[in-house]
């Protein structure tokens, strides 16, 4: 990490660190933005980029660290005060009122004014169109957000953040739904607003637009900072190696067993969207005994849809669910664990976890009817007992089973979610992918679990975007785009062409926004 | 050097932090031994026993109300119906004792006092389990189910009665239904009988949150209701218990004010949905649902007890009381925030320390 000529450096973050509750997004990074440059900002999902720009933006604070602007501290408490310091941002998820006009997005919180007779409407309109003219964006600027399709959106979003005149323009991913012509013109706006001295600071994953625009570059990786340089003096290949680490994922060795029984199977599972086609689309697919079938698919292929339909979660899909040849009647969570199946969810905090129990209650909380006595009384040390077996099967580092479950790192946390499926005893365990938001060591531990619960017998579904996991982990893979199951291959024969191309083989009759 | 000092610096704000969390944790406690201290030596007579039992009479009301309150907190809902419930089973019992069931051909059935009680009872949770329907069934938010129940629950038992008290609830030795007043008068070992069944309720509520699946499932719902579902915990029957239990609570305090008073007054309970809010609270149970315990509960509905007799005791004019009663429970909920924010604040330090 050279340090580069610093006269022209606009804010600064030394020793950022950001904890939340179960995990550690940013340790000790430090940043520099330049002004009149573009800085580029790269790193895998979840290795820390939108948790440093929501620091910036003033959204969140971070735990320990300073902030510095033009050689002085600055704390940023809120957006607001970061729209003080001159600091606009475009997040990845827009942020626009669909209720409101496209011009009263554009102003709002800042409405032009005409004293007490209220705001300026036409006056509003004008000057949002000015801005969005300079995008070249044919949008008007009285349309109502929610009309607009979402390429369009975006651009409002980048217009609004323009017209704040800001020092510093962070860009979270801003091309993810923009046509190529609109981000050439994009890119032309970029340009103009670096020769008025602007810092930008660019999000993205595409390389070859990093590579285009970029002036400084940074890579994050873990919550770190592994790489910091000139643009003109790297190439695609650093920053894949920056990014990626030489640390290659540590994947569990495969146990060559052979699979046994089909023990599960979905025939013509379908559920429809409420826009229209189906977000699951006839899929019938089949798992045997100590099998691990991986679901290869990108965001929105309809992954954890189909799991949430196997657990009964919708209670409007069709299809049929067998395990061991009996079909499953009913659209009843419950009763589907009860009958041998367990699901891990995506979404650990929302649907995994019950933050406010310690990690004993969140590890039996769904098989408490196990260690019950004369019918109601629960025997503590039974439970207690299974308890321990499962920390210990799991390897959870927990101190003490009594604490809250939410003192522990992501990954520990996502053990629990698995150890309470497990001590339902099922008989098919559906992984959502099971290591996001998790670090290296805990993937690993919980990619070894996979293996051993297979090799016990158990038969896995998983999904999972990650290419090398799905080829590293699985006995077959299956593929999923836009709801429907366009391949199922043994890991013999799946390459990773093949696997890449089937996943965008459901968006290939229409255009489809990322 | 600098961040030798600054660690230094941050390893003591963590044993402040964590030494002022204890102190928040046991504030409960604190806060009854204040109280008690403080009346004991500002309110004359207040440590007699003829005090204390009374006093103790008053506070379980207050904690029936309160148990009941806890385990629908702790799902995330909120009942305001209790207050109507007692008034609505007091008439109701107060009803079946002085006229019976009236039958078509002009029969009427009296009952004797254990079945009035089991009635009573059944009739609280019922209107427990229509809030309970309101809320799981057709999704009305529980603060609404139950301000509609408070209203109409009261409105019924105005009407039983067209307003008018029933007094006089000895009940008729040709009927058998006479000893009413021992729910609310008699005493077993020197202790009040309501206070003996409170410690029963108490114990089996207590019991209930930790030995029984069902009790469980009730932290599981209010902490994450979501995940609960995706751990097939049936998260609508957990609620319609919690209102059901709530509304038995209530009943039992249905019958013991009416014994207490040996007559039944529609408007008997009003407010009182708010001093089981109150304790609940004071006890350490968490409005946002997850948390709390039956033990804490019954500590707050006694802090609140206490304080209200006390106050007359020293002669504080009711005017004043409110505002002391209103301030104590204010302060309540900003130390429990506090506790809170102190509590993730001290994890995550830790977290950001170990990396």
């Amino acid at each position: 990490m050279a340090e580069q000529d610093d006269g022209d450096v606009i804010l600064e973050l030394k020793d950022i660190t950001k904890a939340y509750s179960g995990i550690v997004a940013l340790k000790k990074a430090d940043l520099k933005l330049r002004r009149g440059a573009v800085n580029v900002l790269v790193g895998e999902n979840g290795a820390g980029k939108s948790t440093m720009m929501r620091i910036i933006a003033g959204v969140e604070r971070p735990t320990l660290g300073e902030i510095w602007m033009d050689g002085e501290r600055i704390h940023l408490n809120s957006p607001a005060d970061a729209v003080r310091h001159g600091i606009g941002i475009v997040f990845q998820e827009l942020n626009l009122f669909g209720n409101l006009s496209v011009a009263e997005n554009i102003f709002a919180t800042r409405e032009i004014t005409r004293g007490l007779r209220g705001i300026d409407h036409k006056a509003q309109v004008e000057k949002a169109n000015e801005f969005l003219n300079r995008l070249e964006a044919g949008i008007s600027a009285d349309t109502l957000a929610e009309d607009l399709p979402i390429g369009q959106q975006q651009l409002v979003e980048i217009a609004r953040a323009v017209s704040l005149d800001t020092r510093i323009l962070i860009m979270d991913e801003p091309t993810s739904a923009l046509s190529a012509a609109e981000v050439d013109v994009l890119f032309r706006v970029i340009a103009d607003l670096k020769a008025r001295g602007v810092a930008i600071v660019y999000i993205s994953h595409r390389l070859e637009e990093l590579m285009r625009i970029g002036d400084y570059i940074t890579v994050l990786k873990d919550g770190q900072i592994t790489g910091h340089a000139m643009v003109k003096d790297i190439d695609t290949r650093w920053i894949v190696r920056s990014m990626i680490g030489s640390d290659a994922k540590d994947f569990a060795k495969q146990v060559d067993h052979a699979p046994g029984e089909e023990v599960f199977r979905t025939e013509d599972i379908c559920l429809p969207r409420a826009q229209g086609g189906y977000a699951v689309d006839h899929v019938s697919i089949g798992v045997r005994e100590g099998e691990i079938l991986g679901i290869y698919g990108l965001m929105g292929a309809g992954r954890s849809e189909l799991f949430e339909c196997i657990m009964g979660r919708h209670e409007h899909y069709t299809g049929k669910i067998f395990v061991e040849g009996e079909e499953l009647k009913g659209r009843d969570t419950t009763r589907r664990i009860r009958e041998g199946l367990a699901l891990i969810p995506e979404d650990r905090q929302r649907e995994g976890l019950v933050q406010s129990m310690s990690i004993a209650d969140n590890l039996s909380m769904a098989s408490l009817g196990q260690f019950l006595k004369a019918g109601f009384h629960i025997d503590l040390k039974l439970e207690k007992a299974a308890i321990l077996e499962a920390i210990r099967n799991l390897s959870i580092k927990a101190k003490n089973p009594d604490f809250d479950v939410t003192s522990m790192s992501g990954g520990n946390q996502q053990k629990v979610v698995i150890g309470k499926a497990l001590m339902t005893g099922p008989k098919v365990l559906l992984m959502d992918e099971p290591s996001r938001g998790i670090d290296v060591g805990a993937k690993a531990d919980v990619f070894r679990t996979m293996r051993r619960l297979a090799g016990e017998g158990l038969a896995i579904l998983f999904s999972t975007s990650d290419l090398e996991e799905v080829m590293a982990l699985s006995d077959r893979i299956a593929v999923m785009s836009n709801g429907r199951l366009v391949t199922v291959v043994d890991r013999k024969d799946a390459t990773e062409e093949m696997i890449v191309s089937a996943s965008a083989e459901g968006h290939k009759t229409k255009r489809m926004h990322a | 050097m600098t961040t030798a000092t600054q660690t230094a610096a941050t390893g003591n704000h963590l044993s402040t932090g964590a030494a002022l969390l204890t102190l928040m944790k046991l504030r409960t406690f604190i806060a009854l031994f204040a109280v008690i201290i403080f009346f004991s030596i500002f309110a004359p007579n207040f440590l007699s026993t003829a005090n204390m039992i009374l006093m103790s009479k008053h506070a379980t009301q207050n904690a029936f109300l309160a148990i009941g309150m806890t385990f629908v907190i702790i799902t995330g809902g909120i009942d305001l119906s209790v207050g109507s419930i007692v008034g609505l089973c007091g008439m109701i019992a107060g009803g079946l004792i002085m006229y019976g069931v009236a039958l078509p051909l002009g029969y009427t059935v009296y009952f004797n006092i254990v079945e009035v009680a089991v009635i009573v009872m059944v009739v609280g949770i019922l209107i427990g389990a229509v809030n309970g329907l309101l809320i799981t069934r057709l999704n009305v938010a529980p603060f609404i189910a139950t301000l509609g129940t408070l209203y109409v629950a009261r409105g019924m038992a105005l009407l039983y009665s067209d307003g008018q008290t029933l007094p006089n609830l000895t009940g008729r030795e040709d009927l058998g239904n006479q000893g009413f007043s021992y729910l609310g008068s008699g005493s077993i070992l020197g202790l009040p009988v309501s206070v003996w069944i409170l410690i029963v309720v108490a114990l089996g509520a207590a019991y209930f949150a930790r030995f029984v699946p069902l009790g469980r499932h009730i932290f599981a719902v209010g902490g994450n209701e979501r995940a609960s579902r995706m751990s097939g915990i049936r998260v609508n029957r957990v609620k319609m218990f919690v209102y059901m239990f709530s509304g038995f609570c209530a009943a039992i305090v249905g019958l013991i004010i009416s014994s207490e008073l040996m007559a039944s007054h529609p408007a008997t309970g009003t407010n009182l949905e708010l001093n089981a809010i109150a304790a609940a609270v004071l006890g350490g149970t968490s409005m946002s649902g997850g948390r709390g315990t039956i033990g804490g509960t019954i500590i707050g509905a006694f802090v609140i007890g206490i304080l209200s007799d006390g106050l007359v005791m020293m002669g504080v004019s009711s005017f004043w009381q409110m505002v002391i009663k209103g301030l104590v429970i204010i302060v309540a909920v900003v130390v429990d925030q506090a506790q809170r924010r102190l509590q993730q604040r001290v994890t995550l330090m830790q977290m950001a320390k170990a990396g």
